[in-house]
């Protein structure tokens, strides 16, 4: 019989409800996957033995017929998200003995719809990072890797190489300023962040909290709609949380595209573009011309600033964010004489260097006499980047760009490590999305000579997935692309 | 604008973080570096721009002021690392 690890979401909900497969068995496959597949250093904490009692439950409710959307899929949950009365401890030291009391609202929504939780899946310390080797827990490995052992991605390593490897049916992400789109570009796999709004932040450790944005990293971009449709809504408990009205995404896949307009950037286009990429750009274009969408050109001007404008903004507000890190309310204490030498001993000691190098970056950013000089004057860049998007978007409805400019590099990568900002410019294609508060996918297109994946990116209007998801949906049968 | 040393301790101290003495300037370069980086930014014509604080149109709504959850002083303490008689304990304030 053919390993059920390989079945999408989609498909094993078709099996379990013609009861062809019991959760039991699916579950227990995935657990076996994340077994055989540690090496890959995906999982941070392992829930086997609770995802097994829930499997059971997930079983009688097929039987008596009361199965919901997602009854018996077994996820990966980044290490993010609140979970209730199991370790959260967002891949840093200072939190790594917390246990949630509550749950977040998008895994409570999840469990809402009877999805299984096989464990936490790594990630780059806070989210800061872009290829998960800030992690406390050590890097996750790329499943491509041959005989280098390759950056996942990040900061949603975990999440990616899990779906990669089949070690959870899909993966719950973050995204700040790529977060989901570029370690799903790294791993062949589909991860979508939905417009600002969409997925509730509450019980979702903050790293810059008018970026942040949660979504799913499935297998495909079917999986994808089944996902989101679960994880978004509107929530109370965030005050950024959209009342828009929420689709049913799943109803935008095998739409037609005939006549809709996608549009290229000239500017995420310089000289210097990895060829293979532009190569693989203009072939995601083919396609989508072939499925008869007309491919224009289109101006984002503003598109150089939008790395040095992230790189304010989302320090700034990780800086307030994690003041909350004191040693005090939770997380690991050391002490000193006095209140403040305790603050510093415990922050000193519990964060690692990147998060402490944007700390200090964000604080500065924000002190009496650089505001204006600095944070302001991104704020206001932000809007220009936004309004780039608004005129853009009276011309196309759809933007295609390749999600990264590079290919999964090797872990510990010297160019990368020596300074920060080699590492920032990776980010080139997506922050620009976050800082407008965009919805964008990324899905897989195909693979380089070296044999490693590439990913294009599908970027929406706000509150407009449903034309990624039918665009995307195109993309994804003309690419054909042959998952791990 | 670049930092020197001092800024950087200044800073670090805002930051509730100690930096080595020896890594001062390895951490001042780094900072200097980035800043450059940034400063990009000063080629834009930015005048008559509103700043862009949040992407969210929608306007904030207001709730009545009661309480939704209360009487969970466990759960609240349950990741202290230091508690006592219902309190976080945190070293002596006020002399």
């Amino acid at each position: 019989m053919e390993n059920l690890t390989n079945l999408t979401v989609n498909e094993s909900l078709k099996k379990l409800k013609a009861k062809e497969i019991s959760p039991i068995e699916l579950t227990q496959a995935y657990i076996d996957k994340m077994a055989d597949n540690a090496k890959y250093n995906a999982y941070v904490t392992q829930t086997a033995e609770q995802a097994i009692e829930a499997a059971k439950e997930a079983e009688k409710k097929y039987m008596n017929g009361t199965n919901r959307p997602l009854e018996g899929i077994a996820l990966g949950i980044k290490d993010l998200f609140c979970t209730k009365g199991i370790r959260t401890t967002a891949c840093s030291h200072i939190i790594d003995n917390f246990v949630p009391q509550y749950e977040s609202t998008v895994t409570q929504n999840l469990l809402d719809d009877g999805a299984i939780f096989l464990g936490k899946l790594n990630l780059d310390e806070f989210a800061m990072g872009g290829s998960n080797e800030t992690s406390c827990f050590g890097p996750v490995v790329n499943p491509w890797s041959k005989e280098t052992k390759l950056v996942a991605g990040g900061s949603s390593g975990g999440s990616a190489a899990a779906v990669a490897a089949k070690m959870c049916a899909a993966a719950t992400g973050t995204d700040t300023g790529g977060s989901i789109r570029e370690p799903a570009a790294f791993c062949g796999v589909t991860g979508i962040k939905p417009t600002y709004g969409r997925c509730s932040r509450y019980g979702i450790v903050a790293f810059a909290s008018s970026l942040d944005q949660a979504g799913p990293i499935c297998k495909d971009v079917t999986d994808c709609a089944l996902l989101l449709n679960s994880m978004a809504s509107y929530d109370a408990k965030d005050s950024t949380s959209s009342k828009n009205e929420i689709p049913d995404f799943s109803s935008f896949i095998g739409k037609d595209i005939k006549g809709l307009k996608v549009g290229i950037p000239v500017e995420y286009r310089p000289d210097g573009l990895n060829a293979e990429v532009a190569e693989y750009w203009d072939k995601a274009a083919d396609i989508l011309k072939a499925a008869g969408a007309e491919v224009i050109s289109i101006n984002l001007p503003h598109t150089k600033y939008a790395l040095p404008t992230y790189y304010v903004i989302a320090p700034a507000e990780a800086s307030s964010n994690l003041a909350r890190y004191d040693g005090v309310r939770y997380g690991n204490r050391v002490e000193g004489n006095g209140l403040d030498e305790l603050y510093i001993n415990t922050r000193t000691a519990g964060f690692g260097a990147e998060v402490k190098r944007r700390i200090l970056i964000g604080t500065y950013v924000l002190s009496a006499g650089y505001y204006d000089a600095y944070y302001l004057k991104a704020q206001k860049v932000r809007r220009l980047i936004k309004n780039d998007f608004d005129e853009a978007f009276k011309k196309c409805d759809i933007i295609l760009t390749p999600t990264s400019p590079i290919e999964p590099f090797a872990i510990g990568d010297t160019k990368m490590l020596e300074n920060p900002i080699n590492m920032y410019l990776n980010d080139v294609f997506t922050v620009s999305v976050n800082l407008a508060g965009l919805p964008a996918m990324s899905l897989p297109i195909g693979l380089s000579k070296n044999g490693l994946p590439f990913g294009m990116q599908l970027i929406g209007k706000a509150f407009d997935e449903g034309t990624i998801f039918k665009t995307a949906y195109q993309l994804e049968r003309g690419a054909n692309f042959v998952r791990m | 604008m670049a930092v020197d040393n001092d800024m950087v301790r200044n800073i670090a101290f805002l930051s509730r973080l100690s930096v080595k003495q020896d890594k001062l300037e390895e951490t001042k370069q780094e900072f200097n570096k980035i800043l450059a980086w940034v400063e990009e930014l000063g080629e834009v014509n930015t005048d008559n721009v509103e700043p862009l604080v949040s992407v969210n149109n929608e306007s904030l709504l207001l709730r009545e002021d009661e309480v939704t959850a209360g009487q969970m002083s466990e759960k609240v303490l349950a990741n202290a690392p230091a508690k006592e008689f219902g309190y976080f304990v945190v070293p002596k304030v006020v002399e």
